[in-house]
């Protein structure tokens, strides 16, 4: 089950949700928002999700990640709009027999999450700029619009 | 000529100034799409970075398109 969410993550209640008597053991991806990216400080993020694919897609990558290792459950959420420093962004949950699928799945699940949904970081800096993340060249584009320095040149 | 409703996310809603708007375009596929609203989303990405979805499903840009279409044009996503 994937979902997303605008407030926080209740990763509590998801790791009960998680507890299964044919489970041996239980892994747990959490991305949190760090204060630094790229030598820049990070003041907050801001996540865009285009819901409806979000979670179609999602579901697909839960899917996937049962047909490669089978008898796991597998619970994914993931955050939108505005987040602080220490927030979590993203909660994967993965409860199998024996560690090694727990392990695998959690890590597939979050790497395609990652490339794969359409959701989008903004990152806003401590010194009142932002950018898009992974979109270095778009982010450049729309700053030279609305730089007055260069506007026009 | 087509109508074709395209929704823009993210940095190309910004470079746009809208969420998403109607266009008459001679297009075939949806990199067709891509490649004739540059001027609106701004994109110097190429297409293969972008992902694309037609009517709410996520579609190759070779994937053609018909009058009265939505098509979704996605920057390159960061989840996570």
């Amino acid at each position: 089950m994937i979902s997303i969410s605008n407030t926080a993550i209740p990763v509590d209640e998801l790791r009960k949700q998680m507890a299964a008597p044919a489970a041996g053991g239980f892994c747990v991806f959490e991305g949190w928002v760090r204060n630094e990216n790229e030598g820049r400080e990070v003041q907050r993020l801001e996540y865009e999700v285009y819901e409806p694919l979000a979670l179609t897609e999602g579901e697909k990558v839960l899917a996937e990640a049962q047909m490669k290792f089978p008898h796991i459950d597998a619970i994914c959420v993931h955050r939108s709009g505005l987040l602080e420093i220490g927030d979590c962004a993203v909660w994967v949950g993965v409860s199998a027999a024996h560690r090694d699928e727990a392990f695998k799945a959690c890590r597939y699940v979050i790497d395609e999450i990652k490339t794969r949904l359409p959701i989008w970081k903004k990152e806003h800096y401590v010194d009142g700029d932002s950018g898009w993340v992974n979109c270095e060249r778009c982010a450049n584009v729309a700053h030279r619009h609305t730089d007055p320095d260069t506007e026009g040149s | 000529m087509k109508t074709i409703t395209v929704r823009y996310f993210a940095i190309f809603r910004e470079h746009a100034g809208v969420s998403q708007e109607s266009v008459e375009l001679e297009a075939s596929t949806a990199l067709d799409v891509f490649e004739q609203t540059k001027g609106r989303h701004g994109s110097p990405e190429p297409a293969a970075h972008c992902k694309v979805a037609i009517n709410d499903v996520m579609a190759a840009w070779s994937s053609p398109v018909s009058d009265g279409d939505t098509v979704l044009l996605f920057p390159p996503v960061a989840g996570g």
